[in-house]
């Protein structure tokens, strides 16, 4: 049990994935909705690391990277959406937003 | 001479157009002085060029330019005058000069004026050039451009919706005519190669006799409009919306005589069809013949004039018809002048009636405008064939040539025909000038025009007595030698007094005879015209409503056009087209508002859709797209 099985780390991503995207799609509270998006970019860095650590090739490697700055720049946007709607609205309940509505 | 020909033509297009653009606002009144200079510059150029054409016996002519060229077609605008052209140039311009003097008195006063001086200058620029033209294209450009200029004035009042109403009918019933007159046109220019008028009468008889024939008949479709034949002949009676004046100019001495001038110059083709001189003959013969018994039971003084113009220009029609082509051209002459004068009559006794035009409210006028009376008589003496007035030379000969070239049955009905004629025209004459006032005098008070309109009345009597001896004696007089070289091949017949004497002496005594019954009628009172209406009963009736021409027009042309307009109006564009439009439109508003329904503003429902819409691609990715399940 020396050797990484490919299914292994994709049954862990997949996994973490639905986790992450149930969370969004059930969950009100916006803050929970925003920690399960972090979830599923988490995810999908475990395949890409995976991918790259199967293959022998460093894109994969690179583009976790990338997609870790990025989910840091968008958290501190998203943080800052949500420091604003709370202070605005008192909330943290998604659907009492429903400013896109008609 | 030949070297200011184009001043002719060019100075009433020139008074035209100032007074069109500077008419409204700097020259209002003094715009007819301006048209009027300019007709009388052109009518006294063409003097010389009349004379000129006299003394040296052959045609002059003046290249301006070329209008389309293209390779080994082109058209080029050339002034042509020839004997034909020079007769007509002193008609057009000269009725043409005393018309726009009268107009100055009769059209005294209105605000549009400007208007009508530059539509009327306009008619005789163009008139010019449709008779100056030297080929048949050039011919068809002013034919239409008289055609607008007769439109424009017929609805000079535009605000009278029965004027607006008449030019359009001029209007729309010409373009049938015209219609033929084009595709003629073509035709001449696919058998021959060219349009110029030499090159194609050099070559008529490279065609076969079939397509002389068709085009001497669609030239004479043209004719059949333009010159007010059957049975397209019903614009010209509703033409009278217009002023008097342009009555007198257009629709008597020039523009209707166009047709019977293209036919004139296109003797060549035309002398060469004897089937198409045949149908002109015929239509021609029963254009007058209707027309006179219509002219005899109307009420309407213009009206009357009217339909004589109609009758006569069928005499000039069945005159080319039976091949009196010179006599043709002598009755278009002479027939301008009278007919003229008959029209500015009217219009100076409906002057001095204060715009009153039905003769059973008329009545003893005579002693109230002498020379209005006087002039009219003697128009109207012409128009009947009285001995020696113009109208008696010209219309014997036609007479005449009917019998010369053996059309014994039109001979006839030109007799009957010259009889009706007699009896419309001292109709006329004894009912408005005659008998017992018939009007209000506490309402009307008839006076004679002032003296601009009453010297052209007499310039124009002087000419209608005077003018026939041009053509004496009949078949050998001076204006047949001078006209003949007009027509190339054509020759005068040699007539014996004998024959002259008789059919002078039973036209003397048509005319007279018809004066005779009319005097009985109207001044004697001796013979009831009622009683004489109710006896030919349904005669009479078809007579007095125009032989219902203009009701079985309504019938089978107008009513069934207006329907398939509604049909097209009501059904076609309000209910499919706009309902396709309008139905596109509602669909996308419906559809849009059902879409509306999913922007519930809840992100969770768009996360949904979005997760929801990638499993779908991403599924149907992996069913179809890879080998992961096969």
């Amino acid at each position: 049990m020396n050797e990484l099985m490919p299914e292994q780390f994709m049954f862990l991503s997949a996994a973490l994935f639905i986790i992450g995207m149930v969370g969004v799609l059930t969950r009100r509270n916006v803050l929970v909705i925003f920690m399960c998006v972090e979830l599923m970019l988490a995810s999908v860095n475990i395949a890409f690391v995976g991918f790259a650590w199967e293959f022998s090739q460093m894109t994969g490697q690179i583009f976790a990277l990338f997609v870790i700055a990025i989910a840091a720049a968008e958290a501190v946007i998203g943080l800052g959406i949500i420091m604003a709607l709370t202070r605005q609205r008192d909330t943290v309940d998604i659907n009492e937003v429903r400013e896109l509505r008609q | 001479m030949s070297s200011w020909l184009f001043l002719i033509p060019l100075l009433p297009l020139a008074a035209a157009v100032i007074n069109f653009i500077l008419g409204r606002w700097f020259l209002q009144h003094a715009s007819q002085w301006l048209a009027t200079l300019a007709v009388a510059g052109s009518f006294i150029l063409s003097i010389p060029v009349f004379l000129e054409i006299v003394s040296d016996e052959q045609a002059i002519s003046q290249h301006l330019y070329t209008w389309i060229p293209a390779g080994d077609f082109d058209i080029p605008v050339t002034l042509f005058v020839d004997q034909l052209t020079a007769t007509m140039l002193l008609v057009v311009t000269g009725v043409g000069l005393l018309v726009h003097i009268y107009s100055i008195g009769y059209m005294h006063g209105d605000p549009g004026i400007y208007r009508f001086f530059s539509y009327l200058p306009l008619f005789v620029f163009s008139m010019l050039m449709l008779v100056m033209a030297n080929n048949f294209l050039v011919l068809f450009v002013f034919w239409e451009a008289v055609g607008l200029c007769s439109f424009l004035l017929i609805g000079f009042w535009y605000r009278r919706r029965s004027a607006a109403s008449a030019a359009k009918k001029a209007f729309i019933v010409n373009r049938v005519g015209d219609f033929g007159f084009g595709i003629g046109i073509l035709l001449i220019f696919v058998t021959y190669g060219t349009i110029e008028y030499a090159g194609v009468f050099d070559m008529v008889g490279d065609a076969s006799q079939t397509t002389i024939t068709v085009i001497a008949l669609l030239l004479f479709t043209g004719a059949i409009g333009k010159s007010a034949q059957l049975p397209l002949f019903v614009w010209l009676p509703d033409a009278m919306e217009g002023p008097t004046p342009v009555s007198a100019l257009i629709h008597a001495a020039t523009m209707v005589t166009a047709g019977i001038f293209v036919l004139a110059r296109a003797y060549p083709v035309v002398s060469q069809s004897a089937d198409a001189m045949m149908v002109i003959s015929i239509v021609g013969i029963a254009t007058a013949f209707v027309a006179a018994t219509i002219a005899v039971t109307q009420y309407d003084i213009k009206k009357v004039v009217a339909y004589s113009t109609v009758s006569q220009l069928g005499f000039m029609a069945f005159a080319i018809g039976t091949g009196a082509w010179i006599a043709a051209i002598f009755h278009l002459v002479t027939h301008a002048f009278f007919k003229g004068l008959l029209f500015l009559g009217a219009g100076s006794v409906i002057h001095g009636m204060h715009e009153e035009q039905d003769m059973r409210k008329m009545g003893g006028l005579k002693k109230y405008m002498p020379i209005t009376y006087w002039t009219f008589l003697i128009g109207a003496a012409a128009n009947a064939g009285i001995i020696p007035l113009a109208g008696f030379w010209s219309k014997d000969e036609i007479i005449l040539g009917t019998w010369l070239y053996d059309h014994t049955v039109i001979m006839v009905i030109a007799f009957i025909t010259a009889f009706f004629t007699s009896l419309y025209m001292f109709r006329a004459v004894f009912m408005t000038f005659h008998g017992e006032e018939r009007f209000n005098p506490d309402e009307v008070h008839p006076h004679e025009s002032p003296r601009i309109m009453t010297i052209p009345l007499i310039v124009l009597a002087v000419f209608a007595a005077t003018i026939g001896f041009i053509g004496f004696p009949p078949e050998d007089g001076w204006f047949h030698h001078f006209l003949i070289n007009a027509f190339p091949g054509l020759t005068l017949p040699d007539v014996a007094w004998s024959t002259i004497f008789i059919f002078a002496g039973i036209s003397t005594l048509i005319a007279l005879s018809g004066l005779f019954i009319q005097y009985m009628a109207y001044v004697k009172k001796s013979i009831s015209p009622a009683g004489i209406a109710g006896l030919l009963g349904p005669l009479y009736k078809l007579a007095a409503n125009r032989w219902y021409l203009d009701e079985i027009y309504d019938v089978l042309i107008v009513r069934p056009l207006v329907a398939f307009s509604m049909f097209l109006w009501r059904f076609v564009d309000a209910q499919v087209i706009d309902g396709t439009v309008n139905g596109v439109a509602t669909l996308v508003t419906y559809t849009s508002q059902q879409w509306r329904k999913a922007q519930t503003g809840l992100i969770a429902n768009y996360v949904f859709a979005i997760a929801l819409g990638a499993i779908i691609i991403i599924g149907a990715f992996m069913i179809f797209g890879s080998n992961l399940f096969q």
